[in-house]
C-alpha cells in the first residue's frame, strides 16, 4: 500500500538478504551461548526462531540488536555490516525490538511513549502535530488501531504491545524483532497479533519472531530456524513440517507429553456450592457449583482475566467466599493458608516468581516456608534447620531439580526446576487435593512433559485435582472433566472423551445453555 | 560496559565491602581535609589517637557507640523486612522522656535491680507506639511510612520541648529547658570506674546476639525475611503479613525507645532536646553499614562512634572542624551503597 513498503513477498529469496548473520559465537565464561550461528531473511519474510529457554535464542537476537558484542561473527543489514555493541546503529538501519517485557512508560500516552527516544532533547518545542500525524498512518496501514492519547497504564497487554510494535515501525523498522510476543497474550489477542505480523510481512517487512511454543509458529511463521544449545540445528520451511518434528529438534529427542489414564473416581474431596466472591464491590465469582472426587481431575478452561486468578486465590485460602461455601472431605474448607495445607491440599500457585517462590531465598527456606509452624519444621518458634534441609535434599532429588542443593537460592534455578521445587514441596506428602493454576506457563518442553507426569501421578494415588490451564492441550491430556470460566461463571462439565477444539470454543465463549446453568447443582457429576 | 547479576554472591566479598568502603570514605575525606590545607596522616593519626588512644578515649568512644547500635539495631530489623522506619530519632526522644516521666518519682522507691529494667521496658513501648502508628496508617490505607515516620521525628522532638518547658521541666535548673532527673536508683551502673561508660553497653551487645539468633533461627525472623523479600508470596505461603509486620515495628520501635531510656539512664540522667546529636540517623548509616546484619551493626556502631569522637579531639589539634566526621560517616554510606552494589553485581565488558 505505502510506496516504502511495496511488497516483494517470500519470492525475493535470491536477492541480497535484508538480515544476515555470519557465524555469530558468544560465550559467557565457561557456557557458550551461540556458537557459529548463521541465519539469512529475506524481504518480507516471518522466519520463528525456535529453541527452547536456553537455547541462546534471546542472546542472538540481543546481538543483533547491539546490546551484546559478539565474539565472532557479523551482522549485516541489507549488505552493510552493523558496528556491534551500537543499538543506535541497529534501530537508525532499520531493525526494531518488541521485547517481551515491553520497554514503555505506563505513566505516558501512546503518543509520547511512540514519540519517546525521537526527538533532540534540546528542542524547545516537540512537535507532536506531525508525529500525530505520522502514528495515525501506520496504524491505519497495519490496521493497528490504538488510541493515541490513551495513558498507556489504562490499555490491556495486548494494546501496549500493539503501541511497542508502533513505536518499532515509526523509528521506520523494516526488520521487526519479536521476543516471545505471545507470552502475555490470551489465545485471541495472540491471532490478532499473528494477522497483523503476516499484514506487515505482506507489505515489505521482515520479521523474526522469538517462540518456544510449536503451534504458534507453524501458525505464524513461513521458516523456522531451530536453535539447541547455542547451534542451528535445522531449518524447515514451515508448510513442510510438523509439530513433532519441530519438537525433537527442539528437544533433542522424542518428548511425548504423558496422558492421562482412565481412573476411578472415589470420594468427594471438595465441592463448591453457590461460592460467590466479590471484590471491592465488583463480582469477581458468581454462584460456583462443581464437585471433585478423589483421583479425579477437573480442569477450568478460559480466556484470560475471565476470573481464574480469583478462583484459585479462593480455593487456596488466599480469600473467603462473600457468599456460598467451599466444602473439603464434606466439613466447611478450614481458613487459612496454614490450615489447608495442613489439611492436606497441594497449592501450585499461578505465578512461580511472584507467589510461588521467594528468588533471595534458600531452597530449603522455600520448601518449607508454608509449613514452618507446623511441628515437623519447628519446634518452640525455632526453625529446624536439619529437618528443613533434609525435606529439601528429597525434594531435590526425587523430583530433579537441577542445578539444586538446599543451601542455594532459588534464583539461580531455570523455570522449570523452579517448577518443580514447587511440585515437590507440595507433591512430596501426597496431598490429597492439588490445586494447579497455570502450571506449565512459559516452561519448555522438557519441563512441561515433567511437570505434567506428576500431577498425572497424584491424581492416580487418588488426589483430586483441580486444574486451572489456558492451555487447551495441556488440559485436554491431564482432566477427566472440563469447565469452562466465563465473566466468573461457570459452564457445566464436560467430559474430556467428548471434547473437541469446537465445543470448547463454544464454551468458552461463554455460549452454553442458560437453563442448564440453574439446573447445574443437579447434574454436577 | 554492563553490568551482571553475580549468580553468588561471595562471602569473602560481603565482608570485606564495609572495610571497602570505609577507606574509600576516609581517603575521600582525605581528599577535603588536604584541600582545606591541614596534613591528611596527621588527621586521622589525631582521629585515631582520639577515639582510641587512652583509656578515657576509649571508653568514651565505647559510650557513643552504646546507643548507636541500638538505633543501628532499630534500622535493621525494620530494613529487613522493608520496614523503613526512618523515624528512629523520634522513638529515641519518646522513650527518653518516657524514663524521665516515670523514673523520677514512680520508680523511686523501687530497688534498682526492678526499677532499671522495668524503666527499659517502659521506654521500649513508648518507642513501639511512636512506630507503630505510621505503621497502623501504612497497613489500613497505604500511607508511606517513610513520609510519615520522618516527619513524625519533628513532632516528638517538639513534644519533647513541650514537655520540658511545661509539666516535666526541672524546677532546681535556674530555668534551663531540661527535665526532671530521674531518681538515683535509675541510674546505670558503670561497667569501668570513673568513666562515662555504663552497662548500657553490655545490654546492646546482648540485644545485638539475641536479635541475631531471632532472625537467623526463629520462625519469626525466617517470616519476617520473606515478608520483606516478596509480600505476595510470602501472602501465598501463609505468612500473616500485617501481625509479622507489627511485630518487627515493635520490635524496632522499641530498640529505638530503648536507645533513647539507656542514654537517659545511663549519662545524663535527664532530657533535653539535644540528649541525641542524631543518633536515629547515625543508626541508619550503622544499619547500611552492617549490612542489615545484627552483629556487624555492632562493628558499624563502633566505627562511626569513633569518627564523632575522634574529630572532636583532632578538630582542637589541628584546626579542621569537626564536620568532617559527619562528612565521613556520611560519605561511608554513600560508598557502603556501592560497594553492596558490587556484591550482587560484576562488571562485563
Amino acid at each position: 500500500m505505502g510506496p516504502p513498503f511495496s511488497g516483494r513477498g517470500v519470492a525475493g529469496m535470491s536477492e541480497t538478504p535484508v538480515l544476515r548473520l555470519s557465524g555469530i559465537s558468544k560465550r559467557f565464561g565457561d557456557t557458550i551461548a551461540n556458537d557459529a550461528v548463521s541465519i539469512d531473511l529475506a524481504r518480507g519474510e516471518v522466519l520463528a526462531l525456535l529453541g527452547e529457554n536456553g537455547a541462546g535464542k534471546t542472546t542472538l537476537m540481543s546481538i543483533l540488536f547491539g546490546h551484546y558484542t559478539p565474539d565472532e561473527g557479523t551482522v549485516e543489514v541489507e549488505g552493510r555490516a552493523l558496528p556491534p555493541g551500537r543499538p543506535r546503529a541497529a534501530i537508525d538501519a532499520g531493525v526494531g525490538m518488541v521485547h517481551q517485557h515491553f520497554s514503555l512508560a505506563a505513566n505516558l500516552t501512546v503518543l509520547e511513549n511512540v514519540m519517546t527516544g525521537t526527538q533532540s532533547l534540546w528542542r524547545a518545542k516537540s512537535d507532536t502535530a506531525s508525529a500525530r500525524r505520522k502514528l495515525a498512518e501506520i496504524a491505519d496501514r497495519f490496521g493497528l488501531a490504538v488510541d493515541p492519547d490513551a495513558r498507556l497504564g489504562d490499555l490491556s497487554v495486548g494494546e501496549q504491545q500493539r503501541v511497542e510494535i508502533l513505536k518499532a515501525l515509526y523509528n521506520d523498522a523494516r526488520i521487526l524483532i519479536l521476543d516471545e510476543p505471545t507470552a502475555v497474550l490470551t489465545n485471541a489477542e495472540a491471532e490478532r497479533l499473528f494477522s497483523t505480523l503476516r499484514e506487515m510481512a505482506r507489505q515489505g517487512l521482515s520479521l523474526i519472531f522469538i517462540s518456544h511454543k510449536l503451534n504458534e509458529v507453524l501458525a505464524a511463521a513461513d521458516r523456522v530456524v531451530v536453535l539447541r544449545g547455542g547451534k542451528v540445528v535445522a531449518e524447515r520451511q514451515a508448510a513442510a513440517t510438523t509439530k513433532e518434528e519441530l519438537a525433537e529438534l527442539m528437544v533433542g529427542r522424542q518428548v511425548a507429553r504423558p496422558k492421562r489414564e482412565a481412573g476411578k473416581a472415589g470420594d468427594v474431596v471438595l465441592e463448591a456450592i453457590g461460592a460467590s466472591l466479590v471484590v471491592d464491590g465488583v463480582p469477581r465469582l458468581s454462584d460456583l457449583n462443581f464437585q471433585i472426587r478423589a483421583g479425579e481431575t477437573l480442569g477450568i478452561i478460559g480466556v484470560s482475566g475471565n476470573g481464574q486468578g480469583q478462583l484459585a486465590h479462593l480455593v487456596s485460602g488466599l480469600s473467603a467466599a462473600t457468599a456460598g461455601e467451599l466444602r473439603l472431605f464434606g466439613e466447611p474448607i478450614p481458613t487459612g493458608v496454614e490450615a489447608l495445607v495442613e489439611a492436606g491440599v497441594g497449592r501450585i500457585p499461578e505465578d512461580r516468581n511472584t507467589e510461588g517462590a521467594i528468588g533471595e531465598m534458600t531452597l530449603w527456606e522455600n520448601a518449607i516456608l508454608e509449613r514452618v509452624r507446623s511441628r515437623r519444621f519447628s519446634k518452640n518458634g525455632f526453625v529446624d534447620r536439619a529437618a528443613a534441609r533434609a525435606f529439601a535434599a528429597t525434594i531435590i532429588k526425587d523430583f530433579d531439580v537441577r542445578g539444586g542443593a538446599p543451601d542455594r537460592r532459588t534464583r539461580l534455578l531455570s523455570g522449570g526446576n523452579m517448577q518443580k521445587l514447587i511440585l515437590g514441596r507440595n507433591l512430596h506428602d501426597q496431598p490429597k487435593l492439588l490445586i494447579a493454576a497455570q502450571p506449565t506457563r512459559g516452561l519448555d518442553e522438557g519441563a512441561i512433559a515433567a511437570v505434567h507426569t506428576r500431577i498425572l501421578e497424584a491424581r492416580a494415588k487418588g488426589a483430586a485435582v483441580l486444574l486451572i490451564s489456558e492451555d487447551l492441550d495441556e488440559v485436554l491430556s491431564l482432566a477427566d472433566r472440563i469447565r469452562a470460566i466465563v465473566k466468573g461463571r461457570l459452564s457445566p462439565p464436560l467430559a474430556a472423551d467428548e471434547a473437541n477444539a469446537q465445543k470448547l470454543g463454544l464454551m468458552m465463549a461463554g455460549d452454553w445453555n442458560k437453563d442448564s446453568q440453574h439446573g447445574e447443582a443437579g447434574h454436577a457429576l | 560496559m554492563r553490568f551482571e547479576r553475580r549468580a553468588h554472591r561471595p562471602l569473602a566479598l560481603v565482608i570485606a565491602s564495609p572495610v571497602i568502603a570505609i577507606v574509600a570514605a576516609l581517603a575521600i575525606s582525605g581528599a577535603l581535609i588536604a584541600l582545606a590545607g591541614a596534613p591528611v596522616l596527621q588527621a586521622y593519626y589525631q582521629i585515631a589517637v582520639g577515639s582510641f588512644g587512652s583509656k578515657l578515649a576509649f571508653t568514651e568512644t565505647l559510650t557513643r557507640a552504646t546507643p548507636l547500635i541500638f538505633t543501628g539495631l532499630a534500622a535493621a530489623v525494620a530494613f529487613r523486612a522493608q520496614v523503613w522506619n526512618i523515624g528512629a530519632e523520634g522513638q529515641f526522644y519518646i522513650g527518653a522522656i518516657a524514663v524521665a516521666a516515670f523514673g523520677a518519682q514512680a520508680t523511686a522507691g523501687l530497688p534498682a535491680a526492678l526499677a532499671i529494667p522495668l524503666l527499659m521496658l517502659i521506654g521500649a513501648i513508648a518507642g513501639m507506639i511512636v512506630l507503630l502508628l505510621p505503621l497502623g496508617l501504612r497497613l489500613k490505607f497505604g500511607v508511606d511510612e517513610v513520609v510519615t515516620t520522618l516527619l513524625l521525628n519533628f513532632v516528638a522532638v517538639l513534644f519533647v520541648s513541650m514537655l520540658i518547658e511545661g509539666p516535666l521541666k526541672d524546677p532546681l535548673a535556674f530555668g534551663w529547658p531540661q527535665s526532671v532527673p530521674v531518681a538515683d536508683n535509675a541510674i546505670l551502673p558503670k561497667l569501668i570506674e570513673r568513666s562515662r561508660l555504663h552497662i548500657g553497653l553490655a545490654v546492646a551487645i546482648a540485644i545485638a546476639v539475641v536479635v541475631h539468633v531471632v532472625q537467623a533461627r526463629t520462625v519469626f525472623g525466617m517470616q519476617s525475611k520473606a515478608a520483606g523479600l516478596n509480600p505476595r508470596a510470602a501472602k501465598f505461603a501463609g505468612v500473616p503479613l500485617a501481625s509479622t509486620l507489627i511485630k518487627v515495628a515493635c520490635l524496632s520501635g522499641g530498640l529505638a525507645g530503648l536507645a533513647g531510656a539507656v542514654e537517659v539512664m545511663g549519662v545524663k540522667g535527664y532530657v533535653t532536646t539535644d540528649l541525641s546529636p542524631g543518633f536515629g540517623y547515625s543508626g541508619i548509616i550503622v544499619a547500611m553499614l552492617a549490612n542489615l546484619h545484627p552483629i556487624g551493626v555492632i562493628a558499624a556502631a563502633l566505627f562511626t562512634a569513633a569518627m564523632f569522637v575522634g574529630a572532636d579531639g583532632m578538630s582542637r589539634a589541628i584546626g579542621i572542624p569537626s564536620y568532617i566526621a559527619d562528612v565521613t560517616v556520611a560519605l561511608s554510606l554513600l560508598t557502603m551503597l556501592v560497594a553492596l552494589f558490587f556484591t550482587q553485581y560484576r562488571i562485563v565488558k
